[in-house]
């Protein structure tokens, strides 16, 4: 395992990257409007991919939930599950479509448990997934507030990615 | 005042009732011929109060749920639809969901799925759009908002009983509770468990569920059938996923003479059905019984759940009111039916 990748069983760490990420995104909306939307998601989506993935294996859904997930990607999970595991865990904790790889959820709730501010929002119900985000940059679709569009049947809107 | 009923259906009606319920898998037949799956549902139809209709469970391909239940329903029977994420999208379940309550049935079991690895066609592409958490928020949308995921209207709203799946035995343990929690918040007013072979750890987990509240918000079936032998016991353990058997009971089977290893596993099932009925916050059993349907009536009536079931079993109309005889300190003289919400 990299060192990047090592870096994830330092959820509480991350967070606090993740939190300075939030802040700096919120503080840069003015950005958007000064060089647009497309200009930035240029910009920003290459130095995003590059760290996301090599910290957390980031599969660039657009949508990022990492802080609500014990810092662990859910689209890493071979069934793309945003609200927890399946019924197929193995006893030893290991992923039922790939037998050598360790649960994602297992390692998600073990890390949100070492958590402070964000170990209650594993329990907060996801929305399905926006395929027409996939590939898009999730800072940018944070400032811009896509991230948090539901369809209109599903009701109230969650909180804030990064 | 108790909640309204959310559907039409014995399997609600048996629940509210305080009853204990059972409901059993049918294995769905590698067939076109219709009377395969009559004949099935017949075996089980005397003795529970709901069929359920897989989804191509295991990732292996049979005769779908929905033309199962179009079948059942036809033939007046009152079937559990299991709808898994893995081979359709949001748009397809939708639709299914809506013809299925115009075909008449009326509870609806949310499942995320098999992986598409577990079956004979692993080169498959899985779908899983939706996981089985969206899934019921979704239903439950339709039924209680009267509209699609997108907003748009359905001037009919599909009256369902909301299933979903519970496994008590797989990990991360410390979470299950809680993703049960989580589960009945987006929408499930019953579970069906995975098989029950570890009573002990059953009793922990439903010891927790009740702690959290959970056992008067929804209703909960544990999953139970029988083995064939130690080596049916092992391939179940090591192929189908999720499926926890401890060793003691694949060393009693072991132990037991070739000629009584089927009446040892049946009397192995019927021992934890006659366990986890006096535990609280266990509403019922669901037996799954893969190509031994003919072992459930047995089942059934050894396990002393006979008592109010007449000719007639699964259909709407067949049941027949009225309560069994509780025991003192037996789950039916505890819960009151209000349990609903």
């Amino acid at each position: 395992m990299g060192l990047a990748r090592r870096l994830q069983n330092h959820p509480r760490l991350l967070a606090v990257g993740y939190k300075a990420n939030l802040w700096i995104a919120m503080k840069l909306k003015f950005a958007i409007r000064m060089v647009g939307e497309k200009r930035l998601a240029r910009w920003l989506s290459a130095p995003e991919e590059f760290t996301k993935r090599r910290i957390f294996d980031c599969k660039m859904c657009g949508q990022c939930i990492l802080h609500s997930t014990g810092m662990t990607c859910p689209m890493t999970c071979p069934k793309n599950l945003r609200n927890g595991p399946c019924g197929g865990v193995r006893p030893n904790g290991h992923c039922e479509v790939e037998p050598e790889m360790r649960c994602i959820w297992v390692e998600a709730f073990e890390r949100s448990q070492m958590m402070t501010t964000y170990k209650d929002e594993l329990h907060i119900l996801q929305p399905p997934v926006d395929r027409q985000l996939e590939g898009s940059s999730a800072w940018v679709n944070l400032m811009t507030g896509k991230d948090r569009v539901t369809p209109a049947g599903w009701g109230d809107t969650p909180r804030a990615g990064g | 005042m108790l909640p309204p009923p959310k559907s039409d259906g014995r399997l609600e009606k048996v629940l509210r009732a305080g009853l204990f319920a059972v409901t059993a898998e049918l294995n769905p037949p590698d067939s076109a011929d219709p009377h395969h799956v009559f004949d099935a549902a017949l075996v089980l139809s005397q003795v529970c109060d709901a069929i359920n209709a897989t989804d191509a469970s295991g990732a292996h391909c049979h005769m779908s749920s929905v033309a199962i239940c179009a079948l059942l329903t036809h033939a007046g029977y009152s079937p559990v639809m299991q709808v898994s994420c893995r081979d359709r999208n949001r748009i397809a379940i939708q639709g299914d969901v809506l013809g299925a309550a115009a075909m008449g049935v009326h509870n609806i079991l949310c499942l995320t799925g098999d992986d598409v690895t577990a079956g004979d066609q692993p080169g498959a592409k899985r779908v899983f759009d939706l996981d089985s958490i969206q899934l019921l928020r979704t239903i439950r949308t339709m039924r209680d908002e009267g509209c699609y995921m997108s907003g748009r209207e359905i001037t009919v709203r599909p009256r369902l009983f909301l299933g979903a799946a519970s496994n008590p035995f797989a990990p991360p343990l410390d979470w299950r509770p809680h993703r049960m929690a989580k589960k009945i918040e987006a929408g499930a007013d019953f579970f069906q468990s995975q098989y029950c072979f570890d009573v002990p750890q059953l009793e922990s987990f439903m010891k927790r569920v009740c702690d959290l509240g959970l056992d008067e918000k929804a209703y909960f079936l544990v999953g139970v059938g029988p083995l064939r032998s130690e080596r049916a016991a092992e391939f179940m353990r090591s192929n189908v996923p999720g499926v926890h058997i401890p060793d003691h009971v694949i060393e009693r089977l072991r132990k037991t003479p070739k000629q009584h290893k089927r009446a040892e596993g049946k009397k192995i099932c019927v021992e934890i059905i006659q366990q986890v009925r006096e535990m609280a916050g266990v509403h019922g059993v669901h037996l799954m019984a893969y190509r031994q349907e003919e072992l459930v009536a047995e089942i059934v009536e050894e396990a002393g759940l006979m008592v109010r079931r007449t000719a007639g079993g699964a259909t709407p109309n067949g049941w027949r009111a009225g309560r069994r005889p509780a025991r003192p300190g037996s789950h039916d003289a505890r819960r009151h039916p209000d349990g609903n919400d």
